[in-house]
């Protein structure tokens, strides 16, 4: 059955070489419909040359990219690029368009009808926390970092397309801000329908935000799986090294309620309004240390740790197996 | 003070010439820069996508730019004659180097994330262009175009040159006549315009990129107007005259001939002294001022027509002196002697023609002439410390070869040494160099001498009227009154204004007068 399904994107034994420089070599992956893929790497490894083969910002010399099981070659790029949103890390809004006009472009190349426009557009700005009354008329020049990028991530849903490329999106933007919009874009709804691909040097960033992780180092795919795969088990040395610094962390955030209930005194997650089977144990930690809140939770830190612990060993274990 | 007060009466006087003038002097202006924004845009934008022929391009533009104005002139009017062609062909080429660089510069200049980001939302080439490119690049490009407009209102005075018009028609007359006043007539309207113009762009350049789209199109209407201010229609007859600036604004030149004449429907256009004759020639325009000795008519097969109603007063050429040199030497004034009376008008037509058209040198010229007349004498030895006799001379050939001549008969009659200044301009320079005893000597005209230097009333004028042993007898007494200057016996020749035509076309007309012209023209 699942093979029927189109993936909707497919990329098969990609290369890109400059001169005599190989930036990506021989990656391949499937991105089924709907899932975030974050691309992750160092500095030069790669990633932004992958993501842009996608849309046909540059063309790879060798392999092949579908897209809904169509070959990016049969299209003309300027269409597929209509059909795929992109946002980059310097945002790229147009000086001399307004907010509006900004994310009217890609709608009006492709002859939706104005009302139509002016109704997403508004709707939007509505969900990004841009009121159109004040910010549709404004210029790009006027807004600050953050919400020029969010302006950035409206334009390019606003056609409505099935996938969203994203080139270090939150990259220039001071931590507090980044965080808070990096929130927003996750609990964004019209984003969770799509299937993302997404580029970041930045590890925390990408264990939020992604389904699936490609690891890449020197253009060659270094290990492609989920989160919890990438850290608990590691294809190899490389893999190992560039989670070490901040292992804990990660793995506070890759296990879930779930995953520690086992080793914790029977509770419901009932009583704790906010929290499921999927919240990640570094926020039931951040709970029961903020001073002054309510909890509910038949436990205390020092047995969430315990438990934590012993989930851990008994992951570990079970990947050894 | 007195200059303001002869300023407004001309402007006064020349109201409609001045009006006339300022709008060629705009249409040019507007002419050439709507080509240079035609071909200037693309080219640059061309160059934004083959970076790597910018240097060869620009280059060229910029070597353009170097070309002096009127030696970029000189090199078109073989190619587009003579008229608006090549003035506006010139300023095009003056043009062309800030808008192809701003286009390119403004251009660069557009931030690579929004080309980007363009090309990524799905933007063709030609949209990013339109879209983004262009408009971003705008407030570059306005600089460039204000930078060419401000030089062509400039270099446009520069037309007057090429029968074109504008205002460099006053200015050009103005300097030829020595008039402050008419130079000024000319000089200021075309820099107020010059003001006026980047004043505007200034302000256009301040405006948000979206409103300079909308200019940039209006611009693009509002230009081909401008240039079409130069279509306006002119007066046409079934003679085109092309004169020189001097001619135009002379008493004794065009107002005299006509009034004289009664010449009527006789449309012309100004250029420079230069090119009449090459006008002609080319038959850009039928009738022409010259100097009857000139060499050309001989070269070019032209006539001259008889001044039958004597009108152009009489320019018999004679040495003027220092008398304290002639008294310090008495040797030296039968050596100058010997040439009095010497010289036809046709014998000095054919000198001319030797250096105008055989391109022979005034020295060697001026050798042949003296042996054919037994004047010759290989130039004696001098003693050391010898004392030096200066002679000066205008920059034409005519005034170069009695220079070389009289130099000749000095250094081979006489132990003086002699200095030879030729490049002093024209009348004025010369004479204040004698005057203030810079050079001893410069063969002058009378006619000039009278019109030019002494300028006196015109009943007195009148009094004289135009006979040629009155004229010398009135210059020779006043130059002795007021300057303490000499003239000696005339050479023979009358160097004059001449009205010409060419050989052919006159023949067919059946026209040998002036006075046959005007009856021509009124039929």
């Amino acid at each position: 059955m699942t093979d029927s399904v189109v993936p909707a994107i497919r990329a098969a034994h990609l290369h890109k070489r400059y001169g005599s420089h190989a930036v990506v070599r021989d990656v391949s992956f499937v991105l089924p419909a709907g899932e975030t893929l974050v691309l992750l790497g160092p500095s030069g490894c790669g990633k932004t040359t992958l993501l842009k083969m996608l849309n046909r910002l540059v063309e790879p010399d060798e392999g092949t990219i579908d897209i809904n099981g169509e070959d990016v070659r049969r299209q003309q790029p300027e269409q597929l690029r209509r059909g795929i949103g992109y946002v980059i890390q310097q945002v790229g809004l147009l000086p001399h368009y307004t907010v509006a006009e900004n994310i009217a472009v890609v709608p009006r190349l492709l002859g939706h009808p104005p009302v139509a426009i002016a109704d997403r557009t508004a709707a939007l700005l509505t969900r990004l926390h841009l009121p159109p009354a004040r910010y549709a008329g404004q210029y790009p020049h006027q807004l600050s970092g953050g919400q020029q990028q969010r302006v950035g991530l409206a334009r390019a849903l606003a056609a409505n397309p099935p996938i969203i490329l994203m080139d270090e999106p939150f990259g220039a933007l001071d931590p507090i801000t980044r965080a808070s919009i990096r929130r927003e874009f996750r609990e964004l709804e019209e984003l969770r329908q799509k299937t993302v691909v997404l580029v970041t040097h930045d590890v925390t960033e990408a264990f939020e935000l992604a389904d699936r992780i490609l690891l890449l180092d020197a253009g060659q795919v270094q290990q492609l799986g989920t989160p919890r795969e990438l850290l608990l088990r590691p294809a190899n040395d490389f893999v190992r090294r560039f989670f070490a610094a901040e292992r804990l962390a990660l793995q506070l955030r890759t296990f879930t309620l779930a995953d520690v209930q086992p080793f914790l005194p029977a509770f419901t997650l009932d009583e704790q309004p906010g929290f499921s089977a999927e919240t990640s144990v570094q926020e039931v930690l951040e709970q029961l240390t903020t001073n002054g809140v309510v909890n509910h939770f038949p436990f205390d830190l020092a047995q969430l740790m315990a438990a934590f612990g012993q989930a851990l060993q008994g992951e570990e274990a079970a990947w050894k197996r | 003070m007195e200059t303001l007060t002869e300023l407004l009466v001309f402007w006064q006087a020349q109201a409609g010439k001045l009006g006339e003038q300022t709008l060629q002097h705009i249409g040019l202006t507007a002419a050439s820069l709507l080509l240079a924004v035609v071909l200037g845009v693309p080219l640059g934008l061309l160059l934004t996508r083959r970076p790597r022929w910018a240097p060869a391009i620009l280059g060229v533009a910029g070597a353009l730019q170097t070309v002096p104005s009127i030696a970029l002139l000189g090199f078109l009017i073989p190619l587009l004659g003579i008229g608006p062609k090549p003035a506006i062909f010139a300023l095009f080429l003056y043009s062309l180097l800030p808008i192809i660089r701003n286009t390119l510069t403004g251009v660069q200049g557009v931030s690579p994330a929004v080309v980007e980001a363009a090309r990524g939302l799905g933007l063709t080439d030609g949209q990013i262009l339109r879209r983004v490119e262009l408009p971003l690049a705008l407030p570059v490009l306005f600089a460039g175009i204000r930078t060419a407009t401000v030089i062509n209102v400039g270099v446009a005075t520069l037309a007057a040159y090429v029968a074109a018009g504008g205002l460099g028609e006053f200015i050009f007359g103005g300097i030829a006549l020595n008039n402050p006043a008419m130079i000024l007539a000319g000089a200021l309207p075309a820099a107020g315009l010059a003001l006026a113009f980047d004043a505007a762009l200034a302000g256009l350049q301040r405006l948000s990129t979206r409103r300079l789209v909308q200019v940039g199109a209006a611009l693009l209407v509002l230009l081909p107007l401008l240039g079409g201010l130069y279509l306006l229609p002119r007066a046409t007859g079934k003679l085109l005259a092309g004169f020189s600036p001097e001619f135009v604004g002379r008493a004794d030149g065009l107002p005299g001939l006509k009034s004289a004449y009664h010449l009527r429907r006789l449309p012309s256009v100004v250029l420079a002294p230069a090119l009449v004759y090459e006008a002609a020639r080319h038959q850009d325009v039928d009738l022409i001022d010259g100097y009857s000795t000139d060499g050309r008519i001989r070269a070019y097969d032209l006539r001259v027509l008889r001044d039958d109603r004597r009108v152009f007063p009489p320019y018999y050429a004679a040495p003027v002196v220092r008398p304290a040199v002639l008294a310090a030497y008495p040797e030296l004034a039968p050596v100058l002697a010997q040439l009095a009376g010497q010289i036809s008008d046709s014998v000095m037509t054919n000198l001319n023609y030797r250096a105008d058209y055989l391109h022979q040198e005034p020295r060697a010229i001026a050798e042949a002439f003296l042996r054919r007349r037994g004047l010759w004498r290989a130039a004696r030895p001098l003693a050391p410390g010898a004392p030096v006799v200066r002679l000066g001379s205008k920059i034409f050939a005519e005034q170069y070869i009695l220079l070389e001549m009289y130099a000749a008969l000095i250094r081979g009659n006489t132990g003086l040494a002699v200095e030879t200044k030729t490049g002093l301009g024209g009348t004025t320079i010369c004479f204040e160099a004698l005057r203030t005893g810079a050079i001893d000597m410069y063969p002058e005209y009378t006619g000039t001498g009278l019109q030019v230097l002494l300028q006196p009333s015109p009943a007195v004028l009148d009094s004289l009227g135009g006979r040629p042993p009155a004229v010398l007898q009135y210059v020779r007494q006043q130059f002795r009154r007021r300057y303490g200057l000499e003239w000696l016996a005339p050479l023979g020749f009358n160097n004059t204004y001449a009205l010409l035509m060419r050989q052919r076309q006159a023949r067919q007309l059946g026209i040998v007068s002036i006075s046959q012209l005007s009856t021509y023209l009124s039929k």
